[in-house]
């Protein structure tokens, strides 16, 4: 796939860098035992640690711990053995203790992978450089008073993994793709509900361009990007900003810069003036972290199966194409349902008919209620049922939507509802027969048409079905027109 | 009745067994005593109301035979450590009107073991300092003087409001903390006992941190055992700080068994260099004889890193400050300095709050942690703080503890030193490698200089072993028989 | 090392602390005496030497994830200089 940037003096490559603040799904804060609720009233969820009271000391949270081990495990990671917690020192207002504990030279996790599941059906792998934990920052509010900022700190000391890419990525496109698998990844394990619009997931974005073949350029960093769709405008406009500025004869600077989505353009951030020294240095308040061999390896057990193992497995196990596979396994709850309408019940159906019906009519059913997979009104076993009313015959496959619909509507079994509407399928070649017979009967002049033009068939199934309600079996309704119609043309 | 500021902790508490005073009569002394003690400015803030409240609590339970081992007991907090709803200022003027919502643990469990609580004591402005006089509240003066000479002295630092009120019988123990010597000089310059315990031993939490590797809260007491009871309430693990140490306390004062036949005294030779004093000197090497009178061997030991202990201090110490002390910006307690912006608030509120040894610190610290000098300055100081480690475990092999004199002198007037950082900074000579390395440390008040100023001996053991530091140094204090009392007495005679 | 006038502005303004005209000479005097004194350290050979940054002999412990603190929003807020409406209150930041 060609992603490269025409401008006015030729190609550009652009290069960009993610990294990622995923929130740790976890009750309590990284340090502290407050909660970690979104959308509780300001300075609610805050204890004296938070705000960094004098004498306040943190312990770190296990769980969160295991989060952020999980989560290397799944990118394929290597997981220190030993990591220490340093101190990144800055003044900010929603910074109360004036630094923020993160990890800077021994992160817990070192290099891992991500795989990109390309449009076209095609991999590509993106380095994992390292995913360290942190703590998040409170919030600043700036538009409440006219003179003042307000500084909530619910937030402040909430779990975070900041996760590092390499710059392997070339386009707006892979940079959407890399986020949403990596979200994708996240939420299977459980570690981060990747809920973009709750800031639970953010990205900080590295973006550079280069002519074909020259040395990486000099980047900019967008920061705090929370949607994928602001991650693709971003470095779409801030690539196309920097081939303008070096095509004009300009340099580009290295700066951090804030996308305003409203005019869709990247702009410096003028609170970062004061070039920055964080001063790292190991928080004496805290010891190396030390994790077990059997320790990781017990949370190794309790790894789900992730999307590319899924993924693998759809394909060769229910012979599904892997472009139709990636929607299915994006979400472990789409891919559980689909597995369910695949096989319950004892009963092993057509994987394909399957993932039609998954993708196509419920997804759509979904979209148009605005439900995720979760509240979907009907069980993957109801869905799985039906598909077996038609494989058995008992239902024609365009019955089968009308009956889909008002499962989805009702929320009843299909037996029930086909039962009730009397739509069983009519297999019975006489009353079959009769209908043809009738409607051969009513049309001469098209049969006559039939031996010059067959697409005439075509016409009389439709006789038929309309004769019949729907419920004749089409294959036996094909094959009597076929043949009375060679004996009377 | 008439002298219930003579008696020491543990004759208060066989006092108030006997039901020979009540805790509410003891109290009272000592209220009395810190409010004739106000000359000395040892307190910051008393608090009459909540002793008499605690007292009156002790009376009750020694009433119903539910006595604890410290009920009745009064106690000066050094106003480093937070106590809830008390006002908590680190000496500083950034505190200004910091009401903590929390009591520090180590406070927490003297309050359970049911000692009561007399006030807040002076200290150098955030522990920095070696004379308490870089308070934002005013000079602690020592309740000793040069006989002949009416100039007022330092008490040592930083705990020196603690160490005066001790010493004045304006307090019958108190809690300081320990980041380069602040327990131990100031005891030494009192002629009292000071004790930091090993790094791990009592509970950080709740204590305003000034150097978190390196800070360690003690008890200040007249005698060892004292100081032995004290440390027995104060110390235990604490989940809440992260280095705290999960092992049991043992009971200290069972230590003082008055036994050191056998034992061997180490004195470290580097201690001698650079011109020691000779009175100290001489104190040092009578302290060895006592010892070895007492059945105990002193040998001569080598700490080759120890001249480089102080320098790594200085870089390591102003280091972590520096980033401890970020915390102080106007925005969630204490003082704001009003400006035009954020960042204008930041300097102004921190230019004002802090004083000038503070803002000197935090201002090396950044230094020595800022892009291009890390590695250089802090991670050397690091790296030489290992090779200290590695001098302690050496002698350690060999000996049972270290003898070697608590500070180069005797204390000295206020105002002098004032001007020189560094002649400051050498008053930690012989007590900061404690620090770095975290060793128990006890000194013992052994005799007086030529000017007739109390001076210290410091015993150093291996880590968690306080009970050997506490038995050699009751033999010490046995033998020294310092009963010298400073000139100025708050409590009754 | 001899900390210049510069130098220490520069220090001054990373650890927000406002310095006076004035205070800029004297301080660069005494932070320089400082440093030049800490530099003995240069001397000790270091070179195989792990740096000690704490000397608890320990592992770092952890906790269990539970909520044991917050939802006391007035203990947060009591002692700060200014808030409103629950907020932490500052002079305007502009990003």
């Amino acid at each position: 796939m060609s992603s490269l940037i025409e401008g006015r003096t030729g190609k550009w490559e652009v290069v960009i860098g993610l990294e990622t603040h995923a929130q740790i799904i976890a009750k309590s804060k990284l340090f502290s035992g407050a909660a970690t609720a979104f959308g509780a009233e300001p300075n609610t969820q805050v204890s004296p640690i938070d705000a960094a009271f004098p004498g306040m000391l943190p312990v770190i949270n296990r769980h969160c711990v295991e989060q952020a081990v999980k989560t290397g495990l799944g990118l394929d990671a290597e997981i220190n053995r030993e990591s220490v917690f340093a101190r990144k020192n800055y003044f900010y207002p929603d910074l109360p203790a004036g630094y923020q504990i993160s990890q800077y030279e021994l992160p817990i996790v070192g290099r891992g992978k991500l795989t990109l599941d390309m449009p076209d059906g095609s991999t590509r792998e993106v380095g994992i450089t390292r995913l360290h934990l942190e703590q998040d920052a409170g919030k600043s509010l700036h538009d409440q008073h006219p003179t003042q900022t307000y500084v909530d700190l619910n937030r402040a000391g909430i779990g975070l993994m900041e996760i590092v890419s390499e710059p392997d990525l070339r386009s707006a496109e892979e940079a959407g793709i890399y986020v949403r698998k990596l979200r994708s990844i996240l939420r299977y394990l459980g570690t981060c509900d990747g809920n973009m619009e709750e800031g639970s997931l953010r990205c900080d974005c590295n973006v550079s361009v280069r002519r074909l073949g020259e040395p990486l350029g000099t980047r900019c960093e967008i920061k705090n990007l929370n949607s994928v769709r602001f991650v693709m405008q971003a470095i779409e406009v801030e690539a196309r900003r920097q081939i303008e500025l070096i095509e004009a004869g300009g340099a580009v600077e290295q700066q951090t810069r804030l996308f305003d989505s409203a005019r869709g353009e990247t702009r410096p951030m003028r609170s970062k003036e004061h070039a920055h020294d964080y001063r790292y240095f190991p928080d004496p308040d805290l010891l190396p972290l030390v994790l077990d061999e059997a320790w990781i390896e017990a949370l190794r057990a309790q790894l789900p199966e992730l999307p590319d193992a899924k993924k693998a497995r759809f394909v060769a196990e229910y012979g599904l194409r892997p472009e139709d596979t990636d929607v299915l396994v994006a979400e472990r709850a789409t891919a559980e349902y689909f597995e369910r309408v695949a096989r319950s019940n004892g009963k092993s159906r057509d994987a394909k008919a399957a993932a039609y019906w998954v993708i196509g009519d419920l997804f759509g059913a979904l979209n148009k209620q605005g439900r995720g997979i979760e509240e979907a009104p009907i069980t993957p076993e109801q869905l799985g049922a039906l598909l077996d009313l038609i494989a058995d015959g008992t239902i024609s496959g365009r019955i089968a939507k009308d009956v889909f619909a008002e499962m989805i509507e009702t929320g009843i079994d299909a037996a029930a509802i086909v039962e009730k509407k009397g739509l069983r399928q009519m297999s019975d070649t006489g009353a079959i027969e009769a209908a043809v017979d009738a409607a051969l009967a009513a049309h001469p002049a098209q049969v006559a048409q039939y031996h010059a033009n067959p697409k005439v068939l075509g016409f009389f199934v439709g006789q038929v079905m309309k004769a019949t309600g729907g419920k004749a079996n089409p294959a036996l309704v094909n094959e009597l027109l076929k043949r009375k119609l060679v004996q009377s043309s | 009745m008439s002298r219930l500021t003579e008696l020491t902790i543990a004759e208060a508490r066989t006092g108030l067994g006997a039901k020979q005073f009540s805790a509410r009569e003891l109290a009272e002394a000592y209220i009395a005593a810190m409010e004739r003690a106000r000359p000395l400015n040892a307190y910051i803030t008393e608090t009459p109301e909540i002793a008499l409240d605690m007292a009156a609590a002790s009376d009750a339970r020694i009433a119903k035979g539910e006595t604890r081992p410290l009920d009745g007991i009064p106690i000066a907090v050094k106003d480093l450590f937070c106590t809830k709803g008390v006002l908590t200022t680190a000496a500083s003027h950034i505190l200004d009107g910091f009401h903590p919502p929390y009591e520090s643990a180590v406070t927490e469990k003297l309050w359970q073991a049911g000692a009561v609580m007399l006030g807040k004591t002076n200290l150098d402005e955030f522990a920095m300092g070696s004379s308490t006089t870089t308070s934002y509240h005013k000079p602690t003066e020592n309740p000793w003087r040069k006989p002949g000479d009416n100039r007022p002295l330092v008490p040592g630092g930083s705990s020196g409001g603690s160490a005066a009120a001790v010493a004045s019988h304006a307090a019958l123990g108190a809690t300081g903390t320990d980041t380069g010597g602040s327990i131990r000089q100031p005891a030494s310059f009192c002629g009292i006992v000071g004790l930091k315990p090993t790094y791990g031993r009592c509970s950080r939490w709740g204590v305003v941190a000034y150097a978190s590797s390196l800070d360690h809260p003690g008890p200040i007491a007249r005698n060892v055992r004292d100081a032995a009871i004290l440390l027995g309430a104060m110390a235990g693990h604490d989940p809440r700080d992260s280095t705290s140490a999960a092992l049991p306390v043992p009971d200290f004062e069972k230590a003082l068994t008055g036994n050191v036949r056998g034992l061997r005294i180490g004195l470290p030779k580097e201690y001698r260099a650079d011109g020691m004093p000779a009175e100290i000197e001489a104190l040092w090497q009578q302290g060895a004889q006592w010892l070895r009178e007492a059945g105990a061997e002193p040998v001569e030991v080598s700490l080759p890193m120890t001249k480089y202990a102080l320098a790594a201090y200085y870089i390591i110490a102003p280091a972590e400050a520096s980033s401890n002390l970020a915390r102080y910006d106007g925005v969630k307690y204490g003082l704001r300095v009003a400006g035009d912006s954020l960042d204008e608030m930041y300097e102004l509120t921190r230019a004002e709050g802090f004083g000038a040894e503070v803002k000197r610190r935090v201002l090396i610290g950044t230094y020595v942690l800022s892009a291009g000098y890390y590695d250089a300055y802090y991670l050397k100081a690091q790296k030489v703080r290992a090779l200290i480690a590695r001098d302690f475990a050496a002698a350690f092999e060999n000996v049972d503890c270290l003898l070697t004199p608590t500070a180069p002198s005797a204390a000295f007037a206020i105002g002098e030193k004032q001007n020189d950082p560094i002649a400051m900074y050498l008053n930690d000579v012989f007590t900061v490698p404690a620090n770095l390395v975290g060793l128990p440390a006890l000194s013992v008040p052994a005799g007086l200089s030529a000017d007739g100023l109390p001076l210290g001996l410091q015993i150093v053991g291996r880590a968690f072993n306080e009970e050997m530091v506490l038995r050699v140094g009751d033999v010490l204090e046995r033998a020294a028989q310092f009963t010298h009392r400073p000139s100025f007495i708050a409590g009754e005679r | 090392m001899a900390l210049d006038k510069a130098a220490v502005a520069h220090i001054a303004a990373l650890a927000r602390i406002r310095l006076k005209e004035a205070e800029l000479e004297p301080l660069a005097a005494e932070l320089s005496q400082i440093l030049t004194w800490v530099e003995q350290l240069a001397e000790v050979d270091t070179a195989d030497v792990a740096p000690m940054t704490s000397v608890a002999a320990m592992r770092l412990p952890m906790r269990e994830d539970e909520v044991t603190d917050g939802d006391r929003r007035d203990d947060i807020l009591r002692n700060a200089p200014q808030s409103a409406r629950g907020f932490f209150a500052v002079p305007k930041v502009v990003e």
